[in-house]
Protein backbone atom coordinates (compact mmCIF):
# COMPACT_ATOMS: atom_id res chain seq x y z
CA UNK A 1 0.00 0.00 0.00
CA UNK A 2 2.87 2.42 1.16
CA UNK A 3 5.11 1.53 -2.15
CA UNK A 4 1.83 2.13 -4.18
CA UNK A 5 1.32 5.19 -2.86
CA UNK A 6 4.53 6.45 -2.90
CA UNK A 7 5.09 5.20 -6.86
CA UNK A 8 1.53 7.06 -7.77
CA UNK A 9 3.31 9.96 -6.04
CA UNK A 10 6.59 10.53 -7.67
CA UNK A 11 4.86 9.13 -11.14
CA UNK A 12 2.58 12.33 -11.07
CA UNK A 13 5.30 14.43 -9.82
CA UNK A 14 7.68 13.30 -12.94
CA UNK A 15 4.52 13.70 -15.54
CA UNK A 16 4.09 17.16 -14.57
CA UNK A 17 7.87 18.04 -14.46
CA UNK A 18 7.46 16.62 -17.96
CA UNK A 19 4.27 18.84 -19.02
CA UNK A 20 6.37 21.75 -16.94
CA UNK A 21 9.63 21.29 -19.06
CA UNK A 22 9.23 19.18 -22.67
CA UNK A 23 7.39 22.38 -24.01
CA UNK A 24 10.52 24.58 -22.71
CA UNK A 25 13.24 21.98 -23.80
CA UNK A 26 11.74 21.26 -27.21
CA UNK A 27 12.38 25.12 -27.88
CA UNK A 28 15.98 24.98 -26.71
CA UNK A 29 16.45 21.72 -29.42
CA UNK A 30 14.93 24.20 -31.80
CA UNK A 31 17.34 27.31 -31.20
CA UNK A 32 20.13 24.86 -31.37
CA UNK A 33 19.63 23.51 -34.84
CA UNK A 34 20.16 25.19 -38.56
CA UNK A 35 17.23 26.03 -40.60
CA UNK A 36 18.00 22.98 -42.89
CA UNK A 37 18.13 20.48 -39.70
CA UNK A 38 14.86 22.39 -38.47
CA UNK A 39 13.39 21.70 -41.64
CA UNK A 40 14.28 17.77 -41.70
CA UNK A 41 13.82 16.82 -38.11
CA UNK A 42 10.90 16.65 -36.11
CA UNK A 43 10.86 18.76 -32.98
CA UNK A 44 11.74 16.16 -30.19
CA UNK A 45 14.92 15.48 -31.78
CA UNK A 46 17.90 16.92 -29.93
CA UNK A 47 20.00 18.68 -32.57
CA UNK A 48 22.63 16.92 -34.10
CA UNK A 49 25.30 19.89 -34.58
CA UNK A 50 24.04 22.65 -32.06
CA UNK A 51 24.64 25.70 -32.96
CA UNK A 52 24.75 29.32 -31.38
CA UNK A 53 24.17 31.27 -34.81
CA UNK A 54 20.72 31.92 -34.30
CA UNK A 55 21.03 33.43 -31.10
CA UNK A 56 23.02 35.90 -33.03
CA UNK A 57 20.53 36.78 -35.18
CA UNK A 58 17.88 36.98 -33.35
CA UNK A 59 19.74 38.91 -30.60
CA UNK A 60 20.84 41.71 -33.63
CA UNK A 61 17.99 41.62 -35.76
CA UNK A 62 15.56 41.94 -32.69
CA UNK A 63 17.47 44.66 -31.38
CA UNK A 64 17.62 43.32 -27.98
CA UNK A 65 20.73 45.02 -26.99
CA UNK A 66 18.66 48.52 -26.92
CA UNK A 67 15.51 46.53 -25.56
CA UNK A 68 17.82 45.48 -22.50
CA UNK A 69 18.81 48.78 -22.18
CA UNK A 70 15.54 50.27 -22.31
CA UNK A 71 13.90 47.48 -19.85
CA UNK A 72 16.41 48.21 -17.22
CA UNK A 73 16.50 51.85 -17.40
CA UNK A 74 12.03 51.46 -16.58
CA UNK A 75 12.96 48.84 -14.02
CA UNK A 76 15.63 50.43 -11.96
CA UNK A 77 13.92 53.90 -12.12
CA UNK A 78 10.24 52.69 -11.85
CA UNK A 79 11.65 50.20 -8.82
CA UNK A 80 13.11 52.96 -7.09
CA UNK A 81 10.45 55.15 -7.28
CA UNK A 82 8.35 52.61 -6.24
CA UNK A 83 10.10 52.07 -2.91
CA UNK A 84 9.87 55.90 -2.19
CA UNK A 85 6.85 55.87 -2.81
CA UNK A 86 5.48 53.09 -0.85
CA UNK A 87 7.46 53.74 2.07
CA UNK A 88 6.68 57.50 2.24
CA UNK A 89 2.75 56.62 1.93
CA UNK A 90 3.10 53.47 4.70
CA UNK A 91 4.93 55.59 6.85
CA UNK A 92 2.28 58.35 6.95
CA UNK A 93 -0.33 55.35 6.81
CA UNK A 94 1.15 53.77 9.80
CA UNK A 95 2.34 56.11 12.19
CA UNK A 96 0.36 59.24 11.91
CA UNK A 97 -3.40 59.97 12.69
CA UNK A 98 -4.91 62.73 10.76
CA UNK A 99 -8.19 63.90 9.54
CA UNK A 100 -9.73 61.99 6.50
CA UNK A 101 -7.33 59.26 6.98
CA UNK A 102 -9.95 57.05 6.53
CA UNK A 103 -10.68 58.33 3.06
CA UNK A 104 -6.83 57.73 1.84
CA UNK A 105 -6.49 54.53 3.04
CA UNK A 106 -10.29 53.86 1.45
CA UNK A 107 -8.85 55.34 -2.02
CA UNK A 108 -5.33 53.03 -1.82
CA UNK A 109 -7.47 49.87 -1.17
CA UNK A 110 -10.51 50.49 -3.48
CA UNK A 111 -7.72 51.06 -6.17
CA UNK A 112 -6.17 47.28 -5.92
CA UNK A 113 -9.29 46.15 -7.07
CA UNK A 114 -9.55 48.39 -10.24
CA UNK A 115 -8.09 46.07 -12.91
CA UNK A 116 -5.34 47.84 -15.15
CA UNK A 117 -5.75 46.35 -18.31
CA UNK A 118 -9.00 47.67 -18.45
CA UNK A 119 -8.55 51.16 -17.34
CA UNK A 120 -5.94 51.86 -20.18
CA UNK A 121 -8.86 52.62 -22.49
CA UNK A 122 -8.67 55.88 -19.90
CA UNK A 123 -5.39 55.97 -18.91
CA UNK A 124 -4.35 56.90 -22.45
CA UNK A 125 -6.00 59.92 -22.82
CA UNK A 126 -4.45 61.20 -19.20
CA UNK A 127 -0.88 60.02 -20.69
CA UNK A 128 -1.25 62.11 -23.70
CA UNK A 129 -2.51 64.95 -22.07
CA UNK A 130 0.74 64.75 -19.78
CA UNK A 131 2.66 65.21 -23.17
CA UNK A 132 4.68 61.46 -22.11
CA UNK A 133 2.88 59.56 -24.61
CA UNK A 134 5.86 57.52 -26.60
CA UNK A 135 8.44 58.22 -23.94
CA UNK A 136 9.88 56.18 -20.93
CA UNK A 137 8.37 58.32 -18.51
CA UNK A 138 5.17 56.86 -19.60
CA UNK A 139 5.78 53.44 -18.38
CA UNK A 140 7.82 54.10 -15.43
CA UNK A 141 4.64 56.83 -13.99
CA UNK A 142 2.02 54.15 -14.31
CA UNK A 143 4.44 51.19 -12.64
CA UNK A 144 4.82 54.17 -10.19
CA UNK A 145 1.68 55.20 -9.67
CA UNK A 146 -0.43 52.24 -9.42
CA UNK A 147 1.31 49.99 -7.61
CA UNK A 148 -0.48 49.24 -4.14
CA UNK A 149 0.49 46.30 -3.11
CA UNK A 150 4.06 47.49 -2.44
CA UNK A 151 2.57 50.08 0.07
CA UNK A 152 0.75 47.40 1.39
CA UNK A 153 3.88 44.63 1.62
CA UNK A 154 5.61 48.12 3.48
CA UNK A 155 2.63 48.58 6.07
CA UNK A 156 2.72 45.13 6.98
CA UNK A 157 6.18 45.58 7.58
CA UNK A 158 6.17 48.54 9.53
CA UNK A 159 3.87 47.13 11.65
CA UNK A 160 6.55 45.34 13.51
CA UNK A 161 8.97 48.19 14.13
CA UNK A 162 8.36 49.42 17.22
CA UNK A 163 7.26 53.09 17.62
CA UNK A 164 9.44 53.30 20.40
CA UNK A 165 12.97 53.58 18.23
CA UNK A 166 10.57 56.78 16.77
CA UNK A 167 9.80 58.24 20.04
CA UNK A 168 13.36 57.61 21.12
CA UNK A 169 14.50 59.47 17.90
CA UNK A 170 12.38 62.23 18.14
CA UNK A 171 13.54 62.76 21.70
CA UNK A 172 16.65 62.80 20.63
CA UNK A 173 15.56 65.74 18.37
CA UNK A 174 15.38 63.88 15.03
CA UNK A 175 12.47 65.32 13.02
CA UNK A 176 9.67 63.33 10.93
CA UNK A 177 11.65 63.36 8.12
CA UNK A 178 14.74 62.02 9.85
CA UNK A 179 13.07 59.66 11.51
CA UNK A 180 11.60 58.16 8.07
CA UNK A 181 14.76 58.76 6.42
CA UNK A 182 17.64 56.96 9.36
CA UNK A 183 15.19 54.56 11.27
CA UNK A 184 12.10 53.63 9.13
CA UNK A 185 14.31 53.24 5.37
CA UNK A 186 16.80 51.07 6.63
CA UNK A 187 14.63 48.78 9.03
CA UNK A 188 12.70 48.37 5.96
CA UNK A 189 15.41 46.46 4.34
CA UNK A 190 13.51 42.90 4.15
CA UNK A 191 10.54 44.51 2.87
CA UNK A 192 12.56 46.65 0.25
CA UNK A 193 13.92 43.29 -1.09
CA UNK A 194 11.01 42.03 -1.88
CA UNK A 195 9.28 44.63 -3.36
CA UNK A 196 12.56 45.16 -5.44
CA UNK A 197 11.86 41.35 -6.64
CA UNK A 198 8.31 41.26 -7.01
CA UNK A 199 7.81 44.56 -8.68
CA UNK A 200 11.24 43.88 -10.82
CA UNK A 201 9.70 41.09 -12.27
CA UNK A 202 6.46 42.14 -12.92
CA UNK A 203 8.01 45.33 -14.60
CA UNK A 204 10.76 42.69 -16.78
CA UNK A 205 7.44 40.44 -17.77
CA UNK A 206 5.29 43.48 -18.60
CA UNK A 207 4.06 43.68 -22.33
CA UNK A 208 0.71 45.86 -22.24
CA UNK A 209 1.76 48.84 -20.95
CA UNK A 210 4.97 49.83 -23.31
CA UNK A 211 3.27 47.67 -25.87
CA UNK A 212 0.99 50.67 -25.96
CA UNK A 213 2.48 53.37 -24.82
CA UNK A 214 5.75 53.30 -26.63
CA UNK A 215 4.81 51.85 -29.65
CA UNK A 216 8.09 53.44 -31.24
CA UNK A 217 10.80 50.83 -32.14
CA UNK A 218 13.72 52.57 -30.41
CA UNK A 219 11.74 52.45 -27.44
CA UNK A 220 11.40 48.46 -28.05
CA UNK A 221 11.21 47.10 -24.19
CA UNK A 222 12.14 43.27 -24.13
CA UNK A 223 8.76 42.30 -23.94
CA UNK A 224 7.63 44.45 -27.22
CA UNK A 225 11.08 44.00 -29.03
CA UNK A 226 10.37 40.35 -29.03
CA UNK A 227 6.45 40.45 -29.87
CA UNK A 228 7.72 42.61 -32.93
CA UNK A 229 9.89 40.10 -34.47
CA UNK A 230 7.33 37.98 -34.89
CA UNK A 231 6.30 39.75 -37.61
CA UNK A 232 8.58 39.39 -40.16
CA UNK A 233 9.85 36.07 -39.20
CA UNK A 234 6.54 34.06 -39.86
CA UNK A 235 7.33 30.73 -39.28
CA UNK A 236 11.43 30.35 -38.85
CA UNK A 237 11.01 29.03 -35.50
CA UNK A 238 14.80 28.03 -34.91
CA UNK A 239 15.19 32.11 -34.76
CA UNK A 240 12.17 32.75 -33.44
CA UNK A 241 12.80 30.18 -30.06
CA UNK A 242 16.21 32.18 -29.69
CA UNK A 243 13.91 34.93 -29.35
CA UNK A 244 12.45 33.72 -26.91
CA UNK A 245 15.00 32.43 -24.99
CA UNK A 246 17.07 35.50 -24.96
CA UNK A 247 14.44 36.93 -23.15
CA UNK A 248 13.42 33.20 -20.82
CA UNK A 249 17.58 32.82 -19.66
CA UNK A 250 18.13 35.86 -17.84
CA UNK A 251 14.71 34.98 -15.51
CA UNK A 252 16.74 31.68 -15.21
CA UNK A 253 19.24 32.93 -13.56
CA UNK A 254 17.83 35.52 -11.37
CA UNK A 255 15.37 32.27 -10.37
CA UNK A 256 18.12 29.82 -9.52
CA UNK A 257 19.96 32.94 -7.30
CA UNK A 258 17.11 33.98 -5.88
CA UNK A 259 15.11 31.00 -5.55
CA UNK A 260 13.81 31.44 -1.53
CA UNK A 261 13.52 35.22 -1.41
CA UNK A 262 11.21 34.84 -4.71
CA UNK A 263 9.01 32.25 -3.01
CA UNK A 264 8.81 34.60 0.25
CA UNK A 265 8.06 37.86 -2.25
CA UNK A 266 5.45 36.27 -3.85
CA UNK A 267 3.57 35.00 -0.63
CA UNK A 268 3.71 38.22 0.72
CA UNK A 269 2.65 40.01 -2.32
CA UNK A 270 -0.16 38.09 -3.46
CA UNK A 271 -2.26 37.97 -0.64
CA UNK A 272 -2.32 41.22 -0.98
CA UNK B 1 10.28 67.57 0.85
CA UNK B 2 12.34 70.31 2.35
CA UNK B 3 10.05 71.57 3.98
CA UNK B 4 9.31 68.72 6.35
CA UNK B 5 11.71 69.34 9.07
CA UNK B 6 11.19 73.03 9.43
CA UNK B 7 7.31 71.94 10.74
CA UNK B 8 7.69 69.14 12.18
CA UNK B 9 11.01 69.72 14.19
CA UNK B 10 9.30 70.51 17.55
CA UNK B 11 6.18 68.12 17.11
CA UNK B 12 6.41 65.24 19.37
CA UNK B 13 4.87 61.80 18.65
CA UNK B 14 1.61 61.57 17.61
CA UNK B 15 0.98 59.45 20.96
CA UNK B 16 2.65 61.37 23.23
CA UNK B 17 -0.29 62.83 24.47
CA UNK B 18 0.42 63.77 28.00
CA UNK B 19 0.84 67.32 29.11
CA UNK B 20 4.39 68.44 28.83
CA UNK B 21 5.48 70.53 32.07
CA UNK B 22 6.55 74.18 31.91
CA UNK B 23 3.52 76.64 30.70
CA UNK B 24 5.61 78.12 27.82
CA UNK B 25 7.21 75.38 26.55
CA UNK B 26 3.75 73.54 26.42
CA UNK B 27 2.31 76.77 24.26
CA UNK B 28 4.60 76.25 21.87
CA UNK B 29 5.15 72.91 21.61
CA UNK B 30 1.03 72.28 21.15
CA UNK B 31 1.03 74.98 18.43
CA UNK B 32 3.66 73.20 16.61
CA UNK B 33 2.09 69.88 17.21
CA UNK B 34 -1.03 71.13 15.79
CA UNK B 35 0.90 72.16 12.50
CA UNK B 36 2.90 69.20 12.75
CA UNK B 37 -0.08 66.96 13.00
CA UNK B 38 -1.90 68.32 9.62
CA UNK B 39 0.93 68.49 7.48
CA UNK B 40 3.73 65.87 8.25
CA UNK B 41 1.57 63.07 7.26
CA UNK B 42 0.27 64.87 3.70
CA UNK B 43 4.18 66.16 3.04
CA UNK B 44 4.45 62.08 2.85
CA UNK B 45 1.13 61.60 1.13
CA UNK B 46 1.56 64.45 -1.51
CA UNK B 47 3.17 62.56 -3.82
CA UNK B 48 1.65 59.04 -3.54
CA UNK B 49 -1.92 60.30 -3.88
CA UNK B 50 -1.43 62.60 -6.87
CA UNK B 51 0.04 59.58 -8.87
CA UNK B 52 -2.85 57.35 -7.14
CA UNK B 53 -5.31 60.17 -8.48
CA UNK B 54 -4.27 60.79 -11.58
CA UNK B 55 -3.45 56.91 -12.61
CA UNK B 56 -6.35 55.51 -11.07
CA UNK B 57 -9.26 58.02 -10.29
CA UNK B 58 -9.10 60.39 -13.09
CA UNK B 59 -9.18 57.22 -15.87
CA UNK B 60 -11.94 55.40 -13.92
CA UNK B 61 -14.12 58.51 -13.15
CA UNK B 62 -13.23 59.46 -17.05
CA UNK B 63 -14.28 56.09 -18.43
CA UNK B 64 -17.47 56.03 -16.72
CA UNK B 65 -18.33 59.71 -18.24
CA UNK B 66 -17.03 58.36 -21.88
CA UNK B 67 -19.17 55.03 -21.22
CA UNK B 68 -22.51 57.51 -22.09
CA UNK B 69 -20.81 59.02 -24.97
CA UNK B 70 -20.35 58.27 -28.99
CA UNK B 71 -16.44 59.45 -28.05
CA UNK B 72 -14.14 58.40 -30.95
CA UNK B 73 -10.82 58.43 -29.02
CA UNK B 74 -9.96 61.63 -31.21
CA UNK B 75 -12.68 64.45 -32.11
CA UNK B 76 -13.46 66.99 -30.19
CA UNK B 77 -16.94 66.20 -30.05
CA UNK B 78 -18.70 63.73 -27.26
CA UNK B 79 -22.16 63.56 -28.05
CA UNK B 80 -23.86 61.70 -24.75
CA UNK B 81 -25.60 58.63 -25.70
CA UNK B 82 -27.14 57.56 -22.77
CA UNK B 83 -27.31 54.31 -21.55
CA UNK B 84 -26.83 53.28 -25.99
CA UNK B 85 -23.32 51.46 -25.05
CA UNK B 86 -24.31 49.73 -22.63
CA UNK B 87 -27.85 48.27 -24.22
CA UNK B 88 -25.43 47.81 -27.69
CA UNK B 89 -22.90 45.26 -25.06
CA UNK B 90 -25.43 43.37 -23.59
CA UNK B 91 -27.81 42.89 -26.78
CA UNK B 92 -25.14 42.20 -29.55
CA UNK B 93 -23.93 38.69 -29.41
CA UNK B 94 -20.60 38.99 -30.76
CA UNK B 95 -20.02 40.91 -28.53
CA UNK B 96 -21.58 39.66 -25.19
CA UNK B 97 -19.89 36.36 -26.00
CA UNK B 98 -16.90 37.27 -24.38
CA UNK B 99 -18.47 36.06 -21.15
CA UNK B 100 -18.26 32.55 -22.23
CA UNK B 101 -14.80 32.80 -23.14
CA UNK B 102 -13.80 33.94 -19.91
CA UNK B 103 -16.31 30.03 -18.75
CA UNK B 104 -12.95 28.42 -20.57
CA UNK B 105 -10.51 30.20 -17.91
CA UNK B 106 -12.64 29.69 -15.16
CA UNK B 107 -13.10 26.22 -15.86
CA UNK B 108 -9.36 26.10 -16.31
CA UNK B 109 -8.70 27.92 -12.93
CA UNK B 110 -10.47 25.60 -11.26
CA UNK B 111 -8.62 22.68 -12.61
CA UNK B 112 -5.58 24.27 -11.95
CA UNK B 113 -5.93 25.08 -8.03
CA UNK B 114 -6.87 21.74 -7.54
CA UNK B 115 -3.59 20.48 -9.38
CA UNK B 116 -1.91 23.29 -7.14
CA UNK B 117 -3.50 21.59 -3.52
CA UNK B 118 -2.66 18.28 -4.92
CA UNK B 119 1.33 18.90 -5.68
CA UNK B 120 1.31 21.24 -3.00
CA UNK B 121 0.07 18.54 -0.35
CA UNK B 122 2.32 16.01 -1.80
CA UNK B 123 5.49 18.21 -1.18
CA UNK B 124 4.32 19.17 1.90
CA UNK B 125 5.54 15.95 2.99
CA UNK B 126 9.11 14.17 2.60
CA UNK B 127 9.70 14.06 -0.87
CA UNK B 128 13.30 13.31 -2.98
CA UNK B 129 14.30 16.24 -4.81
CA UNK B 130 11.57 18.30 -3.42
CA UNK B 131 13.21 21.70 -4.23
CA UNK B 132 13.78 19.87 -7.61
CA UNK B 133 10.23 19.34 -8.44
CA UNK B 134 8.66 23.12 -6.68
CA UNK B 135 10.96 24.64 -9.27
CA UNK B 136 10.21 23.12 -11.93
CA UNK B 137 6.58 23.48 -11.31
CA UNK B 138 6.95 27.29 -10.40
CA UNK B 139 8.94 28.51 -13.23
CA UNK B 140 6.83 29.17 -15.89
CA UNK B 141 5.24 31.37 -13.80
CA UNK B 142 8.45 33.29 -13.88
CA UNK B 143 8.89 33.54 -17.46
CA UNK B 144 7.94 36.73 -19.68
CA UNK B 145 3.77 36.54 -21.17
CA UNK B 146 5.52 37.19 -25.01
CA UNK B 147 7.58 33.98 -24.54
CA UNK B 148 4.97 31.79 -23.09
CA UNK B 149 2.97 32.71 -25.89
CA UNK B 150 6.03 31.78 -28.69
CA UNK B 151 6.64 28.32 -26.62
CA UNK B 152 3.16 27.50 -27.31
CA UNK B 153 2.33 28.87 -30.28
CA UNK B 154 5.42 26.14 -31.59
CA UNK B 155 3.76 23.51 -29.01
CA UNK B 156 0.50 23.48 -31.08
CA UNK B 157 1.55 24.59 -34.21
CA UNK B 158 0.85 21.13 -36.85
CA UNK B 159 3.60 18.73 -36.44
CA UNK B 160 4.67 21.10 -33.31
CA UNK B 161 5.63 19.54 -29.92
CA UNK B 162 2.37 18.56 -28.96
CA UNK B 163 1.61 16.12 -32.01
CA UNK B 164 4.83 15.02 -32.14
CA UNK B 165 4.15 13.70 -28.13
CA UNK B 166 0.83 12.37 -29.40
CA UNK B 167 2.80 10.70 -32.74
CA UNK B 168 4.80 8.81 -29.52
CA UNK B 169 2.16 7.14 -28.26
CA UNK B 170 0.89 5.97 -31.45
CA UNK B 171 -1.73 9.10 -32.50
CA UNK B 172 -1.66 9.15 -36.06
CA UNK B 173 -0.60 12.73 -37.12
CA UNK B 174 -4.07 13.64 -40.15
CA UNK B 175 -6.07 13.43 -37.96
CA UNK B 176 -4.54 15.39 -34.91
CA UNK B 177 -7.02 18.92 -34.93
CA UNK B 178 -5.56 22.31 -35.23
CA UNK B 179 -5.10 23.01 -31.72
CA UNK B 180 -5.09 26.87 -32.94
CA UNK B 181 -7.30 26.64 -36.25
CA UNK B 182 -10.36 25.01 -34.62
CA UNK B 183 -13.17 27.75 -32.80
CA UNK B 184 -14.36 24.66 -30.69
CA UNK B 185 -11.23 23.63 -29.30
CA UNK B 186 -8.82 27.53 -29.79
CA UNK B 187 -10.31 28.05 -25.73
CA UNK B 188 -9.15 24.52 -24.54
CA UNK B 189 -5.60 25.09 -25.85
CA UNK B 190 -5.46 28.81 -24.89
CA UNK B 191 -6.78 28.04 -21.38
CA UNK B 192 -4.39 25.02 -21.15
CA UNK B 193 -1.65 27.29 -21.73
CA UNK B 194 -2.79 29.73 -19.16
CA UNK B 195 -2.77 26.69 -16.50
CA UNK B 196 0.69 25.63 -17.34
CA UNK B 197 1.74 29.29 -16.72
CA UNK B 198 -0.06 30.56 -13.71
CA UNK B 199 -0.38 26.84 -11.85
CA UNK B 200 3.73 26.85 -10.25
CA UNK B 201 1.80 30.74 -8.18
CA UNK B 202 -1.15 28.63 -6.95
CA UNK B 203 1.59 25.80 -5.78
CA UNK B 204 3.85 27.96 -4.44
CA UNK B 205 0.88 29.95 -2.11
CA UNK B 206 -0.99 26.78 -1.13
CA UNK B 207 2.58 25.28 -0.20
CA UNK B 208 4.07 28.49 1.86
CA UNK B 209 0.31 28.18 3.63
CA UNK B 210 0.48 24.57 4.45
CA UNK B 211 4.46 24.37 5.68
CA UNK B 212 2.87 27.16 8.56
CA UNK B 213 1.38 24.35 9.74
CA UNK B 214 3.28 23.40 12.98
CA UNK B 215 4.93 20.21 12.65
CA UNK B 216 4.32 18.63 15.66
CA UNK B 217 0.37 18.84 14.97
CA UNK B 218 1.30 16.10 12.07
CA UNK B 219 3.08 13.82 14.43
CA UNK B 220 0.25 13.60 17.11
CA UNK B 221 -1.77 13.06 14.44
CA UNK B 222 0.23 10.08 13.14
CA UNK B 223 0.46 9.06 16.72
CA UNK B 224 -2.98 9.11 17.28
CA UNK B 225 -3.31 6.54 14.10
CA UNK B 226 -4.41 9.40 11.32
CA UNK B 227 -3.97 8.69 7.77
CA UNK B 228 -2.53 10.90 5.28
CA UNK B 229 -6.00 10.99 4.12
CA UNK B 230 -7.15 12.40 7.33
CA UNK B 231 -4.18 14.48 7.74
CA UNK B 232 -5.06 16.49 4.62
CA UNK B 233 -9.17 16.63 5.94
CA UNK B 234 -8.74 17.21 9.03
CA UNK B 235 -5.45 19.49 9.12
CA UNK B 236 -4.18 20.68 6.27
CA UNK B 237 -7.61 21.74 4.25
CA UNK B 238 -9.04 23.98 7.60
CA UNK B 239 -5.81 25.59 7.69
CA UNK B 240 -5.54 26.94 4.23
CA UNK B 241 -9.37 27.36 3.46
CA UNK B 242 -8.47 31.58 3.80
CA UNK B 243 -5.97 31.44 1.10
CA UNK B 244 -7.73 29.20 -1.04
CA UNK B 245 -11.17 31.18 -1.02
CA UNK B 246 -9.10 33.92 -1.84
CA UNK B 247 -7.41 32.30 -4.73
CA UNK B 248 -10.63 31.52 -6.02
CA UNK B 249 -12.00 35.14 -6.27
CA UNK B 250 -8.64 36.27 -7.62
CA UNK B 251 -9.40 33.41 -10.63
CA UNK B 252 -13.08 34.12 -11.04
CA UNK B 253 -12.02 38.01 -11.83
CA UNK B 254 -8.98 37.40 -13.29
CA UNK B 255 -11.23 34.66 -15.83
CA UNK B 256 -12.74 37.58 -17.07
CA UNK B 257 -9.63 39.98 -17.10
CA UNK B 258 -7.26 37.53 -19.23
CA UNK B 259 -5.87 38.90 -22.18
CA UNK B 260 -1.79 38.56 -22.93
CA UNK B 261 -1.97 35.13 -24.13
CA UNK B 262 -4.60 35.09 -26.28
CA UNK B 263 -3.86 38.51 -27.36
CA UNK B 264 -0.12 37.78 -28.23
CA UNK B 265 -0.89 34.25 -29.69
CA UNK B 266 -4.06 34.34 -31.82
CA UNK B 267 -4.66 38.20 -31.28
CA UNK B 268 -8.11 37.28 -30.56
CA UNK B 269 -8.87 35.41 -33.43
CA UNK B 270 -10.96 32.45 -33.91
CA UNK B 271 -13.36 33.03 -31.32
CA UNK B 272 -10.32 33.48 -28.58
CA UNK B 273 -11.51 36.91 -28.20
CA UNK B 274 -11.76 37.94 -24.43
CA UNK B 275 -13.55 40.73 -22.79
CA UNK B 276 -10.15 42.68 -22.09
CA UNK B 277 -9.03 42.15 -25.71
CA UNK B 278 -12.48 43.16 -26.97
CA UNK B 279 -12.04 46.51 -24.83
CA UNK B 280 -8.86 47.31 -26.23
CA UNK B 281 -9.85 46.55 -29.65
CA UNK B 282 -12.95 48.09 -29.66
CA UNK B 283 -10.86 51.51 -27.76
CA UNK B 284 -7.73 51.23 -29.53
CA UNK B 285 -8.35 49.74 -33.41
CA UNK B 286 -12.46 50.72 -33.88
CA UNK B 287 -12.33 53.80 -32.38
CA UNK B 288 -15.15 52.97 -30.33
CA UNK B 289 -14.28 54.68 -26.93
CA UNK B 290 -17.23 55.15 -25.64
CA UNK B 291 -18.76 51.24 -26.41
CA UNK B 292 -15.40 50.52 -25.08
CA UNK B 293 -15.44 52.08 -21.59
CA UNK B 294 -18.87 50.78 -20.71
CA UNK B 295 -17.66 47.71 -21.29
CA UNK B 296 -14.89 48.23 -18.69
CA UNK B 297 -17.33 49.59 -16.52
CA UNK B 298 -19.44 46.75 -16.50
CA UNK B 299 -16.19 44.37 -15.77
CA UNK B 300 -15.60 46.71 -13.10
CA UNK B 301 -18.31 46.27 -11.31
CA UNK B 302 -18.68 42.53 -11.53
CA UNK B 303 -15.17 42.90 -10.26
CA UNK B 304 -16.04 45.01 -7.68
CA UNK B 305 -18.80 42.48 -6.49
CA UNK B 306 -17.38 39.99 -6.30
CA UNK B 307 -14.93 41.47 -4.13
CA UNK B 308 -17.70 42.29 -1.89
CA UNK B 309 -18.55 38.76 -1.92
CA UNK B 310 -15.99 37.60 -0.85
CA UNK B 311 -15.28 39.44 1.96
CA UNK B 312 -19.02 38.79 2.97
CA UNK B 313 -18.25 34.94 2.83
CA UNK B 314 -14.65 35.34 3.90
CA UNK B 315 -14.45 37.98 7.00
CA UNK B 316 -11.41 36.58 8.51
CA UNK B 317 -9.13 37.29 5.20
CA UNK B 318 -9.56 41.30 6.41
CA UNK B 319 -7.87 42.97 4.06
CA UNK B 320 -6.87 46.30 5.90
CA UNK B 321 -4.06 49.15 5.33
CA UNK B 322 -3.69 50.78 8.54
Amino acid sequence: MKTLAATGKYTSLVVAGLVALVPLVVIVFTALKTSQEYATSGPLDPPRSPTLANFVTAFTDAQMASAFVNTTIILVVSVIGTIVIGTMTAYALDRFRFRFKKIVVALFLLATLVPGVTTQVATFQVINSLGVYNTRLAPILLFMGTDIVSIYIFVQFMRSIPVSLDEAAALDGANHFTIYRRIIFPLLRPAIATVVIVKGIAIYNEFYIPFLYMPSRDLGVISTSLFRFRGPLGTQWEILSAGALIVIIPTLVVFLALQRHIYNGLSAGATK
Amino acid sequence: MTAVPVVAAASPRRRARLPRPGAAGRRRSRAATRGGWRITPWLFLGVPLALLITFTYVPVANMVAYSFTDWNGVSKVKEPVGLANYVEFFTRPELFRVFFVSLYYLAASVIQMALALYFATILSFSTRFKSLFKGVLFFPYLINGVAVSFVFLFFFQPGGTLDSVLGLFGAPQESLPQWLGNPDIINFSLAGTSVWRYMGLNFVLFLGAIQSIPAGIYEAAELDGATRWHQFRYIIAPSIRPIISLSFILAVSGSLAVFEIPFIMTDGANGSTTFVIQTVKLAFENNKVGLASAMAVVLLLIILLLTWLQRLLVPEEEVDLA
